[in-house]
């Protein structure tokens, strides 16, 4: 009686420790983080917050779209249409509402309007850097796990090399890089002036929209590369020497030895690295607030970055936390479908 | 179209330590060769350089006479099949079979009827759609053995295929492959360790030591007569037993004086006049050549160590003095009453000993 009971608490009392640490740490944060999103507390404020319903959510994610048709076509045909703030101005319910973008459905003009335009687009800021990231980084890391296991001499030298990016502060990188990329002294404009004899101009990389982010997606994967070919590395070396043998016997190139055993004995470690990396991308913070602090117009911010900008610096905890929370919702919403759609895919081949 | 292989003081170094030292041998299309050796002693290494797996650092290799040491595994068109099968895990059983075919861009229509073949050969047709995690291991050895036929390939190699099967199916993947080889009469390289397997598949056996090879022959040959003292000891089970002693007089004319019976000699057949009087010399005694029988009625007498009773018949191990190892005996109905720990006496048939010299070379006039 008394073993079978122990029995049963046995697994509950080796989970403790870790269970533990992840209610102080994690749970217990985001349920007060929670309770904050229905207040108006401010980060250092004498009064506690006053409950304000779902105030928070409604600035957070209002969103209106305003239709206008074209005014008059003049002669050359070009349609044009009236000031979107003139037609929003005297009306109570665009109280609140900014331009966040337009579109174009044949004649008709669309002008999203939202309360919180930078929300937005910092959401689709982050969105847009994991999609250029996770590629990029993935593709490198693979690269230099090829490279370190195709057997070369000093397979541990250059596997030191190309980690030691992951082991730097974030912070010192971002710097350095941010150095590398000034548009009088940086070295990448020097050595690109220097080798097309001084054709190329000097680009403002972090001081461009254009350029910004995809400097950042740059620098963000040369850090962290790295990590992710350690990772790749160990799924490589798991892949039986015979079955390259076998490949090369029945007459695979080189090329068909990759797609025929190297990328499917990796699947589930390639999975494993998209995940990670996709949701290391998903909190961009650092870089961007060493490098642009969300600049230039914006073009930079993210999720994280405005989450800490509201909560922190404008001291607006509670509108901090709805971001936070809102993210975070999103996100799991995200690696749910993605799990769902994976394992569908897995039923489907074998 | 099965291919004559011509090996010509083939060599193999991995860095500076040599592993392969020099090996030449001919082998005739359609035959069976087997490869035997310890552990260690360059046997994969060896089919891994005839497969092009590995490169050989001199000496010729020709197919057929024609040079090949040069030429990448799928173009010497040789079928192989790994110890670990080596099966590709994401492909369905014809998906493993057929990716040579694949690769080598042959029709769809080419493939399925060759694959089909190849499946009804090995009876593996309704597993086709089966991953290899899903089959057993007798079934896995039959896809990779049907990954390397459907190719139609000039020379098989096998490299202790089916180590990793139980005994029960080991013996009915033999007969597989010896059905298939009289079959499809392909020329053969077999490496095992299995003394069986080798002797019951082999048109030849090839025996190795340290990257050398020590005799070739047929499997009675090797048997029979054992070009030196590692093949003897190595061919045969249980192994051949062996008494040290020295070239003596006897009263009939030359013989042996044996360490395990005190010094006393015995009279060895044949023609002795090469070996000097007081070297060393080792008999082989092969367990079917000596019986047992009470202390007293010969001059060799040790205490039995242990049975082996294999149910068709049964082994004693006599434990002599001064003899490194205890001498196998096979037991014939008679002796059934002994035990273990029990004084014996053992009598073998001098005519059909084997003599060594102190090199370990054969001198049996029976060693031709
Ligand atoms: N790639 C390699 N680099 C260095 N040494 C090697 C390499 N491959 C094999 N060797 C050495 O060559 C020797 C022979 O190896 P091999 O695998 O041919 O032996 P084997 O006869 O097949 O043994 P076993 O019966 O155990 O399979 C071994 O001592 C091994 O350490
Ligand atoms: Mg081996």
């Amino acid at each position: 009686m008394n073993a079978r009971r122990s029995r049963r608490f046995q697994p509950l009392l080796f989970g403790a420790p870790a269970m533990v640490g992840l209610a102080l740490f994690v749970v217990l944060p985001f349920l007060m983080a929670l309770v904050l999103t229905f207040t108006d507390q401010q980060l250092i404020s004498p009064e506690p917050g006053v409950f304000v319903g779902l105030r928070n959510y409604e600035r957070l994610l209002s969103i209106r779209a305003l239709v206008q048709a074209p005014e008059r076509n003049d002669v050359a045909g070009t349609p044009s249409f009236a000031r979107v703030r003139s037609l929003t101005r005297h009306e109570p319910a665009y109280l609140g509402y900014r331009p966040l973008g337009e579109l174009r459905f044949g004649e008709h003009r669309v002008t999203l309007l939202a309360k919180d335009p930078a929300f937005l687009t910092a959401l689709g800021n982050t969105f847009l850097f994991a999609l250029m990231v996770v590629p990029l980084q993935c593709t490198m890391a693979l690269g230099l796990a090829l490279l370190v296991n195709a057997g070369v001499k000093g397979q541990t030298i250059f596997r030191a090399i190309y980690f030691s990016p992951v082991v730097m502060s974030m912070v010192i990188v971002s710097v350095v890089w941010a150095f590398l990329f000034d548009k009088d002294l940086g070295l990448l404009n020097q050595a690109l002036g220097t080798l097309s004899f001084g054709l190329v101009k000097p680009v403002d990389w972090l001081g461009n929209p254009a350029t910004a982010m995809p400097a950042i997606v740059i620098m963000s994967a040369w850090q962290g590369a790295g990590f992710q070919m350690l990772i790749l590395l160990a799924g490589l070396q798991g892949i039986s020497q015979e079955l390259y043998d076998a490949a090369r016997i029945d007459g695979a190139s080189m090329w068909q030895r990759f797609w025929y055993i190297t990328l499917p004995g990796m699947r589930q470690t390639i999975i494993f690295v998209l995940i990670v990396t996709t949701i290391a991308a998903l909190g961009l913070f650092t870089q961007v607030d060493v490098m642009t602090g969300g600049g230039p117009r914006g073009s930079t911010a993210t999720v994280m970055f405005e989450a800490v900008r509201h909560g922190v610096r404008e001291e607006n905890i509670a509108y901090g936390a709805t971001i936070s929370v809102v993210y975070f919702l999103l996100i799991t919403a995200f690696i749910l479908l993605h799990q769902i759609l994976l394992r569908r895919s897995a039923k489907v081949i074998s | 179209m099965p291919a004559s292989l011509d090996l010509c003081d083939i060599r193999k170094s991995f860095g500076s330590t040599e592993i392969i030292k020099g090996v030449s041998l001919t082998i005739a299309p359609g035959e069976f060769i087997v490869f035997v050796g310890p552990s260690g002693c360059g046997k994969s290494t060896l089919l891994r350089m005839i497969a092009g797996l590995e490169d050989i650092t001199s000496g010729q290799l020709r197919f057929d006479d024609v040079v090949v040491n040069d030429w990448d595994p799928a173009r010497r068109r040789i079928g192989m099949v790994f110890q670990s099968y080596a099966l590709y895990p994401h492909m369905s059983v014809e998906q493993n079979i057929g990716f040579g075919l694949k690769l080598a861009k042959k029709s769809k229509a080419e493939i399925m009827v060759r694959v089909d073949q190849a499946l009804s050969v090995l009876q593996l047709t309704p597993l086709r759609h089966h991953k290899p995690s899903q089959l057993s291991g007798g079934q896995r050895q039959r896809v990779a053995i049907g990954r390397a036929i459907v190719r139609n390939p000039n020379v098989f190699l096998f490299d202790e295929p089916l180590s990793n099967l139980d005994a029960a199916l080991r013996g009915q993947m033999r007969m597989e492959i010896g059905k298939l080889h009289q079959h499809l009469k392909n020329t053969v390289i077999y490496v095992t360790h299995d003394q069986v397997e080798a002797m019951t598949l082999a048109d030849r056996i090839v025996v190795f030591e340290g990257g050398v090879i020590r005799q070739v022959g047929t499997p009675v040959e090797l048997y029979d007569h054992p070009a030196n003292r590692f093949v003897a000891g190595f061919i045969g089970t249980p192994t051949m037993g062996f008494l040290s002693g020295r070239v003596a007089a006897t009263a009939q004319g030359e013989g042996v004086a044996l360490d395990a019976a005190g010094g006393q000699a015995i009279t060895l057949p044949g023609d002795l006049r090469r070996v000097a009087h007081g070297a060393a010399l080792t008999l082989g005694l092969r367990p079917e050549h000596c019986v047992v029988c009470p202390p007293d009625q010969t001059m060799l007498s040790g205490t039995v160590v242990m049975l082996e009773r294999l149910g068709a018949e049964t082994f004693a191990f006599i434990d002599l003095p001064a003899t490194p190892a205890p001498v196998a005996v096979r037991l014939d109905g008679g002796e059934r009453s002994l035990v273990a720990g029990q004084r014996t006496g053992l009598r073998f048939d001098i005519e059909r000993a084997h003599i060594f010299d102190a090199d370990g070379n054969s001198i049996s006039s029976s060693a031709s």
